[in-house]
């Protein structure tokens, strides 16, 4: 790497070189040098490869030629009713596993917070999901989940019901990988809102119960609004992640039946697998910028409102 | 000062030992020790192809003595294909590999990428059908491992007789049998989703019948010409949503397995299974006293006249230019073995054929499946056709998804044609080809 070639050259001219530097006023305390191993690692493997990534989506490659075809492919993912499907599908994905982490997390954290017993195991037990694989869990939901030996119907077949085809209804598929999702997911809310909780003074709390403030009043005006930065990463960090889920997805449907539990990630995968690599890179790039178009305003407003308080 | 310095010196050398360490290793593995030759061999890991390659490989040594073989696994499906063509690209696929003819083969470039075996003796033995989908324009590449397969309806003969119906040659003879077996209480047509591959079986089934009505449609589909919106093509997603709509599927159609389909033909819980004949081995593995009572026909067309066979070619061996030298004299005397009277005989017993061969040095035993008999009557009569992924290079990715949906309701034939018409245009466009 010719970069790493360069260190000992400046280094006889590094006191002129840091004075020169010293009068431009950089606050840096470090050489310029001592940046070039990590901004090459950097620009290597994250900026170069995100750049090619936008070029190579503008092409229709195989591994053995590339051919520049303009927009098309980004024409193509949104005008093919498969692709679409996915485009549509992540953000009703995101939304409400996000929506449901935010409002189990809380509920759960509440109760985490205040005397019960075996509080600490409990704790253990919400959190546990969290840390089992992701694929283990979707491949153990999916055999509950079946629609005639599956344990969740034929329990709820026990008590007379019938349970619907979880994964094999086109109107159920999505919704229970969501489901599935936020049981996993849950423990890291609860545990960001704990903190959170843990860290409002008991001072106000006594303060409104000596006014007279009921229990809802309280949750309201007091713990609400002080566990603000807390619920604002909650759902940065579930949003990010639901709309980029790709593994509970994969292990328990493939994005089936048909198609109607495709998310983007899954599109783009299978497009890979394809061998269409243009069109997955561009499904990329799509992501890519809806991410950054969600995550970015939301991240602003919270923090806004954060200063504000 | 002396110490630190040896100090860092001795941690250089550690650091860049242990680097080197995994690179010596990446280095591919060459000759064995005293004379013999190793070579590797790759196989697919589905179904029961590895224990087969063993097979092979264990009769190979005792006439080779100073060869060896390994075998390395990878799995199958588009993960497979995806990982072929990775491995080719970057040079690291084993010494001879085992992968699909038709299509798929010549996805990998076979000019580029392949040795042409053009000069080897067994070339000559290969049926047309089978000759044409291991070569391309320049040159032969590759060797059948495998018997031919039909993908048609496997039937519970025993429900046959209790209900006293024919074995259907028009399709509405073949909806009457559905409906009298739907009376009896008994599935009419089994389909696993579960699998989804399996739900493709009506259209790719189909194709003998559409090539029987039109001869050039293979070759319209690959210039653009023809269109599965259009008929005759349309009639197998036509068929399958009838299939839905008139109820002849088993209850649990959307979670079953491949191998759920094959109990249920087997034990009479299902009287039709349409899906690729290579099941005889899972017949034979699992439910050998059934197998008696379980046979196949062709998905019938709309008129008996147009009604043919779909015959999948067996899957080929073929060696990549990677390998050279020793490795490349012992490779292709592996490939040569496969066909030979030695291997036929270990494709005849450790292996079970789903079919009639494609190469003439093979034969099937006597003692074969009623199954295969069947199938046997449409070769001899000349009533097959190769399937569409043998005539024509392309074939769209989401087909398997899109017939799901159309057997489950959620997508009507007419659109779904559309829509697989689109993934086709990709899939040429991917391809380069002309006029797309």
């Amino acid at each position: 790497m010719t970069a790493l070639a360069t260190p000992p050259a400046t280094t006889p001219a590094a006191p002129p070189a840091k004075r020169a530097r010293g009068r431009r006023g950089l606050s840096s305390s470090y050489p310029t040098w001592f940046y070039i191993p990590s901004a090459v690692l950097y620009i290597v493997l994250f900026a170069i490869p995100t750049f090619a990534s936008f070029y190579f989506s503008l092409t229709r490659w195989s591994l053995f030629d590339i051919e520049f075809i303009g927009f098309e492919n980004y024409a193509q993912f949104f005008t093919e009713p498969m692709l679409v499907q996915g485009f549509v599908n992540t953000f009703v994905y995101g939304f409400v596993t996000s929506a449901l982490k935010v409002v189990l997390g809380l509920a759960l954290a509440l109760l985490l917070t205040g005397s019960i017993l075996g509080r600490g195991y409990l704790r253990s037990t919400i959190f546990f999901p969290v840390l089992v694989s992701t694929v283990g869990i979707g491949i153990t939901f999916k055999v509950l989940m079946d629609p005639f030996d599956g344990l969740i119907n034929q329990t709820l077949a026990a008590v007379g019901i019938t349970g619907p085809g979880w994964l094999t209804d086109p109107a159920w598929a999505l919704l229970s990988v969501a489901l599935v999702d936020v049981w996993k997911g849950v423990g890291i809310a609860t545990l960001i809102f704990i903190a959170g909780l843990v860290a409002i003074p008991q001072e106000y709390f006594e303060a409104a119960k000596v006014d007279g403030a009921s229990a809802w009043q309280r949750f309201r005006n007091i713990t609400l609004p002080l566990v603000q930065p807390a619920t604002a990463t909650v759902i940065l960090l579930s949003l990010i992640g639901g709309l980029r889920s790709f593994e509970l997805i994969w292990a328990m449907t493939k994005g089936g039946p048909g198609f109607t539990s495709d998310v983007i990630a899954s599109v783009i995968y299978k497009q890979y697998q394809a061998g269409f690599y243009g069109l997955s890179t561009a499904g990329n790039v799509v992501l890519f910028l809806v991410v950054t178009a969600i995550v970015v305003p939301i991240q602003y407003i919270l923090n806004k409102r954060q200063v504000e308080q | 000062m002396n110490s630190t310095r040896t100090r860092r010196a001795l941690v250089a050398a550690a650091g860049v030992a242990a680097l080197a360490l995994p690179l010596a290793a990446c280095s591919s593995g060459g000759g064995g020790g005293d004379g013999t030759t190793e070579i590797t061999f790759l196989v697919p890991n589905s179904g029961t192809n590895v224990e087969s390659a063993e097979a092979m490989i264990a009769a190979f040594e005792e006439e080779n003595p100073d060869i060896t073989v390994k075998v390395e696994s990878q799995p199958a499906g588009t993960e497979g294909d995806n990982l072929m063509k990775t491995k080719l690209a970057t040079g690291e696929m084993a010494d001879v590999f085992w992968y699909n003819s038709g299509s798929l083969f010549q996805a990998l470039n076979p000019d580029q990428n392949l040795v042409a075996l053009d000069d080897q003796d067994w070339v000559g033995d290969m049926q047309d059908n089978m000759a044409a989908v291991v070569s391309t324009e320049n040159g032969v590449y590759g060797a059948p491992f495998g018997a031919t397969q039909a993908g048609a309806v496997v039937y519970n003969k025993k429900i046959y007789a209790d209900l006293g119906l024919t074995v259907p040659t028009t399709w509405a003879e073949f909806a009457a049998n559905n409906e009298t077996i739907k009376a009896a209480g008994i599935a009419p047509v089994i389909q696993t989703y579960g699998d989804t591959w399996t739900s493709q079986l009506f259209i790719l089934g189909d194709f003998g019948n559409v090539l029987a009505q039109d001869a050039d449609w293979a070759e319209g589909y690959t210039s653009g010409d023809r269109k599965y919106v259009d008929e005759p093509a349309l009639a197998g997603f036509a068929n399958q949503q009838e299939g839905f709509e008139k109820g002849w599927w088993n209850e649990d159609f959307a979670s079953a397995l491949y191998d759920d389909g094959a109990r249920m033909v087997a034990t009479g819980e299902g009287a039709h299974y349409p899906i690729l004949t290579g099941i005889v081995s899972t017949f034979q593995q699992n439910f050998p006293d059934d197998l008696e009572n379980i046979g196949v026909f062709a998905l019938p067309a709309a008129n008996a006249d147009d009604t043919k066979l779909t015959v999948w070619l067996p899957n080929g061996v073929y060696i990549p230019k990677t390998t050279e030298g020793d490795q490349l004299a012992a490779a292709k005397s592996f490939v040569a073995f496969i066909n030979s009277p030695a291997g036929c005989d270990v494709q005849n017993t450790a292996m079970v054929p789903s079919g009639p061969y494609a190469i003439s040095t093979c034969e099937l035993p006597a003692d074969v499946p009623g199954l295969l008999t069947d199938m046997q009557v449409y070769f001899d009569e000349d009533r097959t056709n190769p399937a569409l992924e043998f005539l024509s290079p392309i074939k769209g990715p989401n087909l398997e998804n899109i017939t799901v949906e159309v057997g489950s309701g959620i997508r009507g034939a007419d659109d779904a044609a559309a829509l697989y018409d689109e993934d086709v245009k990709k899939q040429a466009q991917q391809l380069g080809l002309d006029g797309w």
